[in-house]
């Protein structure tokens, strides 16, 4: 299993800040290693926010985003306690499941 | 100039100039047996690059402030050693001069030993008013050659300080790049014109 | 010579500068604008990176390490004596480098986590040396673990003690390290971060004997490196250095690198400790 996330869900007024830090390689596939073999493409495709079961974010990433990137959305019509829950799921079939709690 | 005549100089002047920390020399000749032996050689950078020649040792005995007599000694040992052009034309093309000055490149262990060495320039001066991105460790070039004249006379000057900068001052923070074999004949040349031409960036 | 002397010199240094770049301002408005405007933007930039700092993904997972048995002897860290007792993690980092008893040298947090690696799990000091830095291909633990134990004393403020006399030895001979110019270019440390207020290129050069200097460059490392996706310690910072100084390499974790980092860390004394940083 890839390396966990780390989740903050914190209500500002009626919105909530998610704040999510993955840890994942993102490799666009067209970077050489020091012996001058490409490094083979290993990015996050596909990544879903989800409150209380719900999903709120369908999104799909690509070569463009950094290693180890760090995603934050807004949210409307979620409340303290709700769970949120953020999946990936990358080019080469792994995948990742966090959840956090809104405080 | 031997190492045996300037070991004689550095005990003349630990002798008569007992105020400069008599301790001092110790201390430092441990480190440097410490750093002999904690370093291992990598790539095109040997053990000998450990090895002090006379200016080292002169700089690192004084903390970069040697007596008078001492560094003017050494700085004409230093200037007589300095290869000018045989055919006495020390102007270049400052467009080379320009994307040598950019390049940090070369002598490290990293980089593979064919590697051409960069100037450093940007690094540690300002030169064309078009770059933003230049070092402070070294006074502005901005204009040298505009307040300075693009006479034979400063183009030696210039050639000179870019071959070997501590002829002109002996503990100079600036490295030797002619001195050591960084930059050849071609590259200072024009290094020269980046800074003295008159249709150089550095000058309009 | 008189410090105070140095104060008055400095002092008209400071007001012929004042009046010399008065001057220097007024005849290159544009260029100084857009300098000022360049460092701005990356003072921006630092600000925006200071958020949700990916050095968090290292730190778990060199908790999780820690707490592992690994090694020949299949046992955790958890008994690692850091300095302030065996299993003690938390305000360690901050009091070293220290002098250990049972190690007979001067060791900085790095050199101390392999130590306990080597007598406690029974790893090799030439398994833990062959690949100490991280890379895109490459997952250093070492990395990750010395992560986790800084982060521990995160609040702290820095506090060694050259009170045994090896630790006053490695200072010193940290000290003249420092200023020791040799390599092909005669570099020294000091050649770059041996005055105020200099940089190369636009990254600016910390003073490092100045305290307040000291302080703010030592507190910087270990830090994310977000142009190498890499955590990078104290240990490869040094190395760095003096692959760019044109020497030949320091051995991994030797005695040369840690008496720089005593140096370092005491001139740095009573500065808060933030936690691992992030820098470009």
């Amino acid at each position: 299993m890839a390396d966990p996330m780390k989740i903050r869900a914190t209500m500002k007024g009626d919105i909530t800040d998610v704040r999510v830090l993955m840890g994942h390689a993102m490799e666009t596939g067209q970077r050489k290693d020091g012996d001058g073999n490409l490094i083979p493409p290993h990015f996050i495709q596909t990544l879903t926010v989800a409150i209380n079961g719900k999903v709120v974010v369908e999104g799909e990433t690509g070569t463009a985003v950094s290693r180890n990137p760090v995603f934050g959305f807004k949210v409307k019509g979620a409340k303290i306690g709700d769970k949120v829950t953020i999946s990936w799921i990358d080019n080469k079939g792994d995948s990742r499941s966090d959840e956090a709690t809104i405080a | 100039m031997n190492r045996n005549f300037v070991l004689c100089i550095l005990a003349c002047t630990s002798l008569l100039a007992p105020s400069v920390q008599a301790e001092a020399p110790d201390l430092s000749q441990e480190a440097m047996a410490m750093i002999r032996r904690d370093f291992q050689p990598r790539g095109s950078a040997g053990l000998n690059r450990l090895d002090q020649d006379a200016v080292q040792a002169v700089c690192n005995r004084f903390a970069n402030k040697p007596p008078q007599q001492l560094m003017g000694l050494l700085q004409a040992d230093q200037q007589a050693a300095i290869k000018f052009p045989a055919d006495g034309n020390l102007l270049g093309d400052w467009k080379a001069g320009e994307a040598l000055a950019q390049s940090g490149r070369g002598l490290t262990w990293s980089d593979s030993p064919g590697t051409a060495v960069g100037g450093n320039c940007y690094n540690c001066h300002q030169l064309s008013p078009a770059e933003l991105s230049f070092g402070t460790l070294g006074p502005s070039l901005l204009k040298f050659g505009k307040l300075r004249g693009n006479t034979a006379e400063t183009q030696r000057y210039v050639y000179g300080k870019i071959y070997n900068a501590k002829a002109a001052n002996l503990c100079s923070n600036m490295p030797r790049f002619g001195h050591v074999g960084a930059l050849g004949e071609k590259q200072i040349k024009d290094l020269v014109a980046l800074i003295l031409d008159p249709e150089s960036p550095v000058n309009k | 010579m008189p410090s105070r002397t140095i104060e008055r010199e400095q002092s008209m240094r400071n007001k012929m500068l004042a009046a010399a770049s008065i001057v220097v301002l007024l005849a290159l408005p544009f260029v100084a604008n857009a300098q000022d405007k360049t460092i701005q933007a990356i003072e921006r930039y630092r600000e925006m990176l200071a958020d949700d700092n990916p050095a968090e993904l290292y730190e778990l997972r060199g908790a999780e390490l820690w707490r592992k048995p690994r090694g020949s002897q299949q046992v955790s860290l958890e008994q690692c004596d850091l300095g302030l007792g065996a299993g003690i993690v938390k305000g360690a980092y901050v009091r070293t480098p220290r002098y250990f008893v049972d190690a007979g040298k001067v060791m900085d947090i790095e050199s101390r986590i392999a130590w306990c690696m080597v007598t406690l799990q029974g790893f090799t000091a030439g398994e833990i040396a062959k690949r100490p830095f991280g890379s895109e291909t490459y997952k250093s633990d070492m990395e990750a673990l010395v992560t986790y134990v800084v982060s521990q004393s995160k609040g702290m403020k820095i506090d060694v003690s050259t009170a045994q006399p090896q630790e006053q030895h490695a200072y010193d001979m940290g000290k003249q390290i420092f200023a020791l110019r040799s390599g092909s270019y005669d570099f020294a440390c000091a050649t770059c971060h041996g005055d105020r207020g200099k940089r190369i290129r636009l990254q600016e050069l910390p003073y490092l004997s100045d305290p307040k200097d000291a302080g703010r460059a030592y507190i910087g490392w270990p830090a994310y490196r977000v142009s190498q996706g890499e955590m990078r310690t104290m240990q490869w910072r040094i190395n760095d250095c003096f692959r760019q100084q044109r020497f030949p390499e320091p051995q991994y974790l030797s005695d040369s690198v840690n008496a720089l980092i005593m140096f370092l860390a005491v001139n740095a004394n009573g500065t808060v400790y933030n936690g691992p940083a992030i820098k470009r």
